[in-house]
């Protein structure tokens, strides 16, 4: 029984009319399981809706509406979402049509896209909206046909009593399902009754994708609308001194150009407040074009920013953090420089299990490696952008972004509005990874339309969006083992740090298999913005400590997959520590299924193969990349890839997930990089920032589900952080090299290779 | 500014614009044909895809001078109910994540088969490799490519 919170309560009567009922018909996706043809599908649209919660209305011809809660970057949430309502409200697929909700707190909870905890964090509450709903329907055709609810039944959208051989679609009750009153609790179905949950349902947005039709912010347009671009700092350590309107203001459809200043003097910052330039002018005009031209002309100046500081909110009502902003232009040469020397100082003791020390004293033969990885941009395709009305005391935003919940707060400071003023509308994203949590571009749009009390549609540049962003950090992680004159494990001994955060997880495998472990971290203060990127820390320290457990059981004589299971066997049967955070068993089965798929000991011939597994939100995911020398060129041949994410809600987007992930993943390994000199980033647009391309892409991959019955864990990001080292692990088979900075080009290229 | 007459999409349309505004600008801005994105200005992630007289350009890199005596296809023009070949394998394949790179990519795909019915696989990376998929799509790409192409 799914206990039910109290935004289920929450029913209404809607009446709109179908063909002339403007805005609402306007808005809706179409059926999800099918595309409007015709005119007869049109008139399919119902007359009247009945509203169950805040998750499904109904229509009185048994059309469903699904309303899906948290933002779509891309992760599918938009189709899986629904799907798990569709579920247990026991609708057919084909009678769905779904829209995205707005930011509306009072009727969702967590409308928030990010750390993979979409579906395992609306798992239940979803189910239970469904669930509930259902109940109701069934409660309506009870009292209608006075029948006990307990003998009816539903099945695809339809009522049925059996004995009387009663039988209604869902429309012919909802209207009066719609007053009756919500129960404590409802039933939940088994999973063996699922019959759209695990079963592949395509995008519901595909259609609208593929015929080019308005779904994102920057295709938002309304009647008076001006356009707005911005001009930030050149370099990180500068800000705004002034600038000069007379530059541009001569230039044909410039209208204005003013500065902004996304925070108050005494806001306390949101965890998701991370702005990259708090000081940047406006230029508004009438077309985005000749904005783009007069931002080329402006004339502004630049001078050093002091240090400075603020405190921000901890992420999920953890305890403020105190940041501090360097002042300085800041260089990758000197960071490197500066990263090395942290390696041979004392880092900050994480976890410290046996004798470590002690440990090392003894070995016969001790092991060391260095690993380190780029500052890297997160690039979504859609560059960032928002769409702001504001006008008096009202606002609307319709914008890009995984966390409305964190902006809004940002939002009613800047504007100075009451919360209840200003609306937000969530549009579809380009692409999120992490990037679009930081949504300064909304309060941007705002601060821009407030000031001109017009529409306004702010758009970044490529050149803005790569040069002002919230990077994913420089890090590097040092491994050592201590090996005693049988090649026994006796201590490992992790350090890791980065500028500005360590990438350490200190309590994830292998701590829990080693009785003698240490983890260290540090860190150092910088003045780059920095940020959530696909699987934050994990996607640097998985890189690390998985080419190092290669190298190590290399040095050890044993197969890479076996040494693995033998430190996850100890660390299933006699842990070693009381926090261990994974579990060891799962681990192993993700291991244990990509031995299995790949055929391991058997690799195709001329293959070169690399393994690697890691366990990051909540899912396990081990991979298998087979790489090939073909013409000088390294060729990702295939991969192979195991995920433990629990019930896999819609199977076909959740390996479209994978691929992505792996794919972003190669690119990443093999070509990302951000640097700095003197302050300013290295790269602004694609011609010099590398991203993996379509004949970069593995030739194929394969993703295999272990058969769970657990509740579903995350899925966007897991399948990430493993590919990094799975891919390097590959390289040296086929090289004889091992690979330990990333990115990896640069070092194939002096071994004569072709990138 | 000057005025520019334009064949898009089949139908002609005029438009008033600094004659060094690319035509994405004038597509989206001007003529409310949004399907076209930008995603980088400088023709190197192909987001801007359009056909001009069957070629596969990029709109970003294309004056609106330039474009005044040629056929203009746009992702809302490649067919009239979303059903050309290569939008249907797009579905088959269930291809987009986030979906913004896809209308460029879709529009370059249907070039290549325009002028090359059976692609090699090799033919399809090299015509695609101008596109680039942030969300890692590319291997359905290809995929669907090869459905298109058998479905043409
Ligand atoms: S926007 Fe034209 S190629 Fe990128
Ligand atoms: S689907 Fe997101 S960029 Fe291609």
């Amino acid at each position: 029984m799914a206990t039910l919170n109290k935004k289920l309560d929450r029913r209404s009567f809607l009446k709109v009319s179908a063909l002339a009922g403007g805005g609402m018909v306007l808005s809706f996706s179409w059926l999800a399981g099918c595309k409007p043809t015709s005119e007869e599908e049109l008139l399919a649209m119902p007359k009247e809706w009945f509203e169950l919660n805040s998750y499904i209305k109904i229509g009185e011809n048994g059309v469903v509406t699904l309303f899906s809660p948290n933002p779509e970057f891309g992760s599918n949430v938009k189709t899986s979402m629904p799907m798990i309502l569709a579920e247990e409200l026991d609708t057919d697929w084909k009678n769905v049509m779904v829209e995205q909700a707005n930011f509306y707190p009072e009727r969702y909870d967590r409308q928030f896209t990010g750390g993979s905890q979409g579906i395992r964090q609306g798992w239940t509450p979803l189910r239970t909206a469904g669930a509930a709903a259902r109940h109701l329907l069934v409660a309506a055709a009870a009292q209608t046909w006075s029948v006990p609810a307990s003998e009816i039944t539903t099945a695809a959208g339809i009522i049925e009593h059996k004995a009387s051989g009663k039988k209604a679609h869902y429309g012919e009750m909802a209207s009066l399902a719609a007053t009756l009153k919500v129960p404590e609790e409802v039933p939940l179905k088994e999973l063996k009754d699922f019959k759209i949950v695990g079963n592949s349902k395509k995008n519901v947005d595909a259609q609208k994708i593929v015929s080019g039709k308005p779904l994102f912010a920057l295709d938002h347009k309304v009647e008076g609308m001006k356009y707005a671009a911005i001009v930030h700092p050149p370099a990180f350590g500068m800000k705004l001194k002034s600038f000069d309107k007379s530059s541009v203001s001569g230039m044909a459809g410039i209208q204005d150009v003013f500065s902004i200043q996304l925070f108050k003097d005494d806001y306390g910052r949101n965890f998701f407040d991370t702005t990259t330039f708090p000081e940047i002018v406006a230029i508004v005009g009438n077309s985005t074009w000749e904005v783009m031209q007069a931002k080329k002309n402006l004339a502004v100046d630049w001078e050093p920013a002091p240090e400075s500081g603020f405190e921000m909110a901890g992420f999920g009502g953890r305890e403020n953090i105190k940041v501090t902003v360097p002042s300085g232009l800041e260089n990758t040469n000197r960071h490197k420089e500066q990263m090395k020397e942290f390696i041979t100082k004392p880092g900050n003791v994480a976890r410290k299990d046996g004798d470590p020390e002690g440990a090392f004293k003894k070995a016969a033969k001790v092991i060391e490696k260095t690993y380190s990885a780029p500052f890297l941009a997160h690039n979504t395709m859609e560059p960032m952008n928002c769409f702001a009305d504001v006008k008096g005391d009202k606002a609307v935003i319709y914008g890009p972004t995984q966390a409305p919940e964190s902006i809004m707060g940002t939002l009613v400071q800047a504007l100075g509005l009451p919360k209840e003023n200003i609306q937000i509308n969530l549009a579809r994203m380009g692409g999120g990874f992490g990037r679009r949590a930081y949504s300064h571009h909304m309060t941007e749009a705002a601060l821009i339309s407030q000031k001109i009390q017009a529409p306004v549609k702010m758009v970044y540049t490529r050149e803005d969006d790569m040069s002002a962003g919230v990077y994913r950090p420089a890090y590097s992680a040092t491994y050592r083992a201590a090996l005693d004159e049988n090649n026994n494990l006796l201590a490992l001994h992790v350090k890791a740090g980065g500028i500005p955060e360590s990438p350490l997880h200190a309590n994830r495998f292998p701590a829990g298999a080693l009785d003698n472990y240490l983890a260290e971290s540090w860190d150092i203060p910088s003045n780059i913005t920095i940020g959530a990127f696909r699987a934050p820390r994990s996607n640097f320290i998985a890189a690390a400590e998985q080419s190092f457990l290669d190298e190590l059981a290399e040095e050890m004589g044993k197969d890479p997959i076996e040494f693995r299971l033998e430190l996850l066997k100890r660390a299933e049967n006699n842990p070693v520590g009381e926090r261990n955070d994974y579990d060891a068993k799962r681990y192993a089965g993700v291991l244990e299924l990509v031995r299995d798929k790949s055929n391991w000991n058997t690799p195709a011939a001329g293959v070169h193969r690399g393994v690697s597994a890691y366990f990051c939100h909540n899912s396990y995911v081990a991979e298998v990349v087979d790489t090939k020398i073909v013409d000088s060129k390294p060729v990702v041949e295939k991969v192979f890839a195991a995920v433990d994410c629990g019930v896999v809600v819609n199977p076909d987007a959740a390996i479209n997930m994978g691929e992505g992930a792996i794919i972003d993943g190669i690119g990443n390994a093999f070509f990302g990089e951000m640097a700095f000199e003197n302050g300013t980033p290295s790269k602004t647009n694609f011609d010099k920032y590398r991203m993996i391309r379509h004949k970069e892409a593995p030739k194929s991959i394969e993703v295999h589900f272990v058969d769970s019955k657990e509740d579903p864990t995350g899925l966007g990001e897991p399948f990430f952080p493993p590919v990094f080292a799975a891919l390097a692990n590959s390289l040296y088979k086929a090289t004889g090299k091992r690979y330990y900075e990333q990115p990896f080009a640069p070092q194939l290229e002096m071994q004569n290779l072709k990138m | 500014m000057a005025i520019f007459n334009l064949n898009i999409n089949g139908k002609s349309q005029q438009v008033d614009a600094d004659p060094n505004t690319p035509m994405l600008w004038v597509l989206r801005d001007h003529l409310d044909l949004v399907g076209t994105k930008f995603g980088c200005g400088i023709a190197q992630c192909g987001a801007c895809t359009i056909h001009m007289d069957g070629n596969a350009v990029r709109s970003c890199q294309l004056p609106v001078s330039s474009a005044q005596d040629s056929q203009i296809t746009t992702i809302e023009g490649l067919s009239e109910a979303g059903d050309h070949p290569v939008q249907k394998a797009w579905m088959e394949h269930d291809v987009p994540q986030c979906g913004y790179c896809q209308a460029g990519q879709i529009m370059t795909a249907a070039a290549l088969l325009q002028q090359n019915p059976n692609p090699s696989e090799e033919e399809i990376e090299n015509a695609m490799n101008g596109n680039i998929c942030r969300c890692g799509t590319y291997t359905r790409i290809k995929a669907a490519v090869i459905t298109a192409s058998q479905n043409l």
